[in-house]
């Protein structure tokens, strides 16, 4: 795999992903061999949304490869609070480190800011656009659960404005993948991402209601329904509480059924599924950080 | 009535471009991609609205003293894609072209999202990725299919 700049899970072909999650394996198997591997990279975290996960999984995987980070901070501290453009700051930050993982809140930026560097960089979520590092750790996480063979998977929530969704439809399109997208319909899937999906060969099937799949399910992938994308509280908990699961619910799913979330999640997944053996999410989030290692490792050139 | 019957309503140009069977109505959006408001002095002649055989109406665009590239106008496509190319020397049509469609067209359309990077104060033009039925931003993947006139870039 020879990419210089990670910007969207579309760029990634079937064998760009199994070189990464079978490098992300065998870190996980023995992550001492892997220690010292890039002491001498710095990489540099511009964070221009708040995050926890990602941010903290990069920063434990640059420095679990022997590495370490420089960070930004917030937006608030930095001198993009003094009108800085992001192809400055980008321009400037890359003077510092050997590669840079970018989350900025507008669709595109990632791509922008990677045509003003040579630096290798990472969008680490650029508006509802792309998330692919997330997709990677979800491919991964999938695949050790489910597998890619013959996988049904329904993707429920909120599939419009969900980035984490959107990358990884994409890239399900290069497994034996069927998918199902169960949300209202005022947050279903975006015209560009239906028209990808379309000319990738797979078929879309829409449901507005989660038990008419449920039971055909391999994996569930369950994201968060945000209340601002409503126009009142009332209309928002009505919608919502139609796509919040429990252990009830997941009586009517396959014994083998996983349960994911790229997290934080608020109340559609409720605390009594987490002590089913159907709940990966936690597993999940820390599958990022050998993910996230074995990116930064082939993004940097760690052995062939 | 033939074409050039239609041309000589308003007066031949000795030395430029005339954008012929450009679709009725369109012609000041084909002088707004192109860039040209008047302002560098040249005469500039626009007739819309006229009868024709091919198009039902059409309008007609004389530019004196600029021949167009062929890049210059492929983005024309977008909204003329019957229009014509005459380069024009000393009152006699030197060279015929068509507009072709273009794989990209850049700085020349508005991203309709307003979240998208390009619609920011950043060094970046727009670029717009052209299929079959429309076009797409490169930047934030929005796809717009119909009225790409309105999505013009105001200069």
């Amino acid at each position: 795999m020879r990419h210089d700049h990670i910007i969207s899970a579309k760029q990634l072909s079937r064998g760009d992903i199994e070189t990464v999650l079978d490098r992300a394996a065998d870190i996980a198997a023995d992550p001492g061999a892997f220690a010292d591997r890039h002491s001498d990279t710095l990489l540099g975290l511009l964070f221009f949304e708040p995050s926890t996960r990602t941010k903290m999984s990069f920063t434990t995987a640059m420095k679990r490869l022997g590495g370490d980070i420089v960070d930004m901070g917030s937006v608030e501290s930095s001198s993009v609070k003094k009108g800085e453009s992001l192809a400055d700051t980008v321009r400037v930050v890359e003077g510092y480190t050997d590669a840079l993982v970018l989350r900025h809140p507008m669709e595109g930026s990632a791509k922008m800011a990677s045509e003003f560097v040579d630096v290798p960089l990472v969008n680490a979520g650029d508006g509802a656009g792309q998330h692919p590092t997330q997709t990677l750790l979800d491919l991964y996480t999938i695949r050790e659960n489910a597998g890619f063979d013959d996988l049904t998977i329904g993707i429920m929530g909120d599939l419009k404005y969900g980035r984490t969704v959107h990358s990884l439809a994409h890239a399900l399109t290069t497994v034996d993948a069927s998918q199902h997208f169960i949300s209202p319909e005022s947050l279903q899937l975006p015209r560009s991402v239906r028209y990808d999906l379309h000319e990738a060969g797979a078929g879309v099937r829409e449901h507005t209601e989660l038990d008419e799949i449920l039971p055909e399910l391999d994996v569930l992938y369950v994201t968060r329904i945000q209340a601002e994308r409503f126009p009142d509280e009332s209309e928002y908990r009505e919608v919502a509480g139609q796509y919040q699961i429990d252990a009830a619910t997941l009586e009517a799913a396959k014994d083998d059924l996983t349960v994911m979330h790229p997290l934080p999640r608020v109340d559609e997944i409720a605390h009594d599924v987490d002590e089913t053996t159907h709940a990966q999410y936690f597993q999940q989030a820390h599958n990022g950080v050998p993910v996230r290692m074995a990116l930064l490792d082939l993004m940097l050139g760690g052995g062939q | 009535m033939s074409d050039n019957d239609q041309q000589l309503r308003v007066s031949k140009i000795r030395n430029g471009t005339v954008l012929d069977h450009i679709a009725g109505g369109q012609a000041l959006n084909v002088l707004a991609i192109l860039g040209i408001d008047g302002t560098s002095g040249d005469s500039v002649s626009v007739a819309m609205n006229m009868p024709s055989d091919r198009l039902g109406h059409k309008d007609v665009v004389k530019v004196e003293g600029r021949e167009l590239s062929q890049d210059e106008v492929d983005v024309l496509s977008l909204i003329a894609p019957a229009a014509t190319i005459n380069i024009i020397r000393d009152y006699d049509v030197i060279e015929k072209r068509r507009v072709e469609r273009p794989s990209v067209v850049e700085g020349v359309l508005e991203c309709p999202n307003h979240n998208c990077i390009t619609t920011e104060d950043e060094p970046v033009d727009s670029r717009f990725a052209v299929g079959d039925d429309g076009v797409r931003c490169e930047y934030c993947d929005t796809i717009i299919r119909d009225d790409l006139p309105a999505h013009i870039l105001a200069e």
